[in-house]
């Protein structure tokens, strides 16, 4: 029980911060990879609640995937215009104040709410049970997602053709 | 840890992200922007999911990372035939409605 206090404390400090870093940083770059730690770090969040298989599922696809098309993206834009990207920021003190205040209302509503503090016995295993549920009630879902992917795959690199 | 302090938590991060979203001038900026919100949104729905004793939040957790796979290859493609167009990744140059 202490250790999964210690764990979700160590990761969401590390996701606030790196989340922050990815905000607030200079470097475009160096704001890709703190995203990657960001993402890595709830890939902890989701263990310290039993989900292995999306903890997996997240540093697989979210940490690997997107970091790597994120990465080529900005190296592809770069060699197009030739110079570095710029990476500032505007409206800073207008942005922080909506996101603080909604942070704040958020935080209030949350805390106003009585909500469980101790979770259910697990009744099996999870990843067996979502793989069944993937399978039985969500089948038309997850066909439709290969559908989506295919459609994505399709579209990004039509968008992204060599020029003609 | 109870509920309270992952929704607490992804409350935190998703603003960060909308902080991101609505001062970054460059599009690759508001896309990483954008993704802190997503994942912000998984966290809620893993921690409900596993505090109700009920697979569905994960199994949805899942499509929405799948999803946001999609989003952001469709996203960077986007930016890079703007990168074609326009020579510029900042968001407030795009702003003609017409190629």
């Amino acid at each position: 029980m202490t250790l999964e206090i210690a764990a979700f404390w160590a990761f969401a400090v590390t996701l606030v911060g790196a989340g922050l870093a990815v905000v607030l940083g200079k470097n475009l770059f160096h704001s890709v990879l703190f995203l990657a730690l960001a993402l890595i770090a709830t890939a902890g969040i989701f263990l310290t609640l039993d989900a292995e298989f999306i903890a997996a599922v997240q540093v697989l696809l979210y940490a690997g995937g997107v970091i790597t098309l994120v990465v080529f993206g900005i190296v592809v834009t770069e060699r197009l215009v030739g110079e570095k990207l710029s990476h500032v920021s505007r409206h800073v003190a207008a942005g922080g104040l909506v996101a603080a205040a909604l942070a704040a209302l958020l935080v209030r509503a949350i805390s106003h709410v009585p909500l469980a503090t101790t979770k259910p016995g697990l009744a099996g295993d999870l990843t067996r049970q979502m793989g069944t549920s993937l399978l039985t009630r969500f089948t038309l879902p997850f066909e439709l997602l290969a559908v989506l992917l295919l459609i994505g795959l399709l579209g990004a690199s039509y968008f992204a053709r060599p020029e003609d | 840890m109870g509920l309270q302090a992952y929704l607490t938590l992804a409350a935190v991060v998703f603003c960060i992200g909308l902080f991101g979203t609505v001062t970054r001038r460059n599009t690759i900026g508001i896309l990483l922007g954008i993704e802190l919100m997503l994942n912000a949104v998984n966290i809620n729905l893993v921690a409900f999911s596993r505090f109700r004793g009920d697979d569905t939040g994960m199994v949805f957790t899942l499509f929405a990372i799948c999803i946001t796979v999609a989003e952001v290859a469709l996203g960077l493609a986007i930016v890079i035939l703007l990168f074609r167009t326009r020579r510029s990744a900042t968001a407030d140059h795009i702003d003609w409605l017409k190629g």
